[in-house]
């Protein structure tokens, strides 16, 4: 059981963000009105980062890992979330033993 | 007093698929802590203060030692930002609900009980009774699942060896299936998948999320404006 400082520091940080995400509603409640556009950039937000944190894992490690990703996105379409954990975990492996 | 313990005893009911559907993603992610190095009570302590799988998600992936604390907390913000929407349109509902327990209870509102909350606000007053009764349980399955994950994945070793490292990928890319909304995604995600790629090679973590990201909306913001007047319409009429 070990605790580092500046993990400790990292988690504190990634907290309050968090909590100031969720209670800046209190300020907001009523008041936002926002343009069709501005909603549809808003909304985009959460897809956005998640590809722009996986991308450089998905697009620029190696063939068998973009090849995984393709078919992991393939079975996005039908499966639930943890189907498409196991279709792409099995894929990258199979993909890494063959390229 | 009986309403209270029903109010209570409805929100476990509600809340328990999710509940369910948690528990391989808290092991999961427990794992994944321990292959970057986190300790079961580092990740514990984020499970518990932060309680935002996506963004926790996020930050393993992003996480190196020692820590990089400006990045790992403006990749949660970013990620994290739908719930300044999420929020506003939840706290007019909250009318039964002191100060302190407005307080108490958002600090726990994530994805899924915010949205359990929102549809039962069409039909019933939303109580903190109900709220907790949803939010207790489901915060403490995360934190246990996540902190079992974290000593069984240490057991475990290298998490490449069963492609586990990848595991976080297709976690992502079934999520941004979640937040699929046509057109508008799909440059989002070309956007922001191909800047934040480029950004990666050329210039190096942890540029590529502020890049693709920006990007991404930028996309967003650029597909949305040659159909603007439609899809705000259309909406009300099919939820």
């Amino acid at each position: 059981m070990t605790l580092d400082a500046q993990t400790l520091l990292a988690i504190l940080g990634m907290a309050i963000a968090t909590y100031a995400t969720r209670i800046a509603g209190l300020a907001l409640a009523g008041r936002l009105d926002l343009s069709p556009r501005a909603q549809a950039a808003f909304d985009a937000i959460p897809p956005a980062v998640l590809i722009a944190v996986i991308a450089p894992s998905a697009l620029a490690t190696g063939w068998a890992e973009t090849a995984a990703a393709a078919l992991a996105a393939l079975a996005a379409t039908r499966l639930p979330l943890l189907g498409v954990v196991a279709v792409g975990v099995v894929a990258v492996v199979g993909f890494r033993a063959l390229i | 007093m009986s309403s209270l313990r029903d109010d209570a005893r409805r929100g476990l009911s509600d809340i328990w698929p999710a509940m369910l559907a948690a528990v391989p993603i808290g092991l999961l992610f427990g794992a994944l802590a321990a292959g970057k190095g986190l300790s079961p009570l580092e990740t514990m302590l984020m499970s518990t203060l932060v309680f935002a799988g996506g963004a926790q998600f996020a930050a393993i992936e992003l996480w190196a030692t020692p820590a990089p604390v400006s990045a790992l907390v403006f990749s949660t913000l970013l990620i994290n930002a739908r719930h300044v929407l999420m929020s506003a349109s939840l706290v007019p509902k909250l009318q039964g609900f002191s100060r302190m327990q407005t307080l108490v209870g958002l600090y726990y509102m994530a994805d899924e009980n915010w949205a359990l909350a929102e549809k039962r606000a069409r039909t019933h007053a939303l109580t903190p009774a109900y709220w907790f009764g949803m939010v207790v349980p489901f915060v403490a399955c995360w934190i246990a699942t996540s902190t079992l994950g974290a000593v069984v994945g240490a057991a475990l070793g290298d998490p490449r060896r069963f492609g586990a490292d990848f595991a976080f990928t297709a976690l992502f890319i079934a999520l941004v299936a979640a937040f699929w909304k046509g057109r508008v995604t799909f440059w989002t995600v070309a956007a922001a998948g191909t800047a934040s790629a480029l950004t990666y090679r050329l210039i190096g973590p942890p540029w590529h999320v502020l890049a693709g990201a920006l990007c991404g909306l930028g996309a967003a913001w650029i597909a949305a404006g040659g159909a603007t007047p439609e899809p705000s319409k259309p909406e009300p009429l099919q939820r």
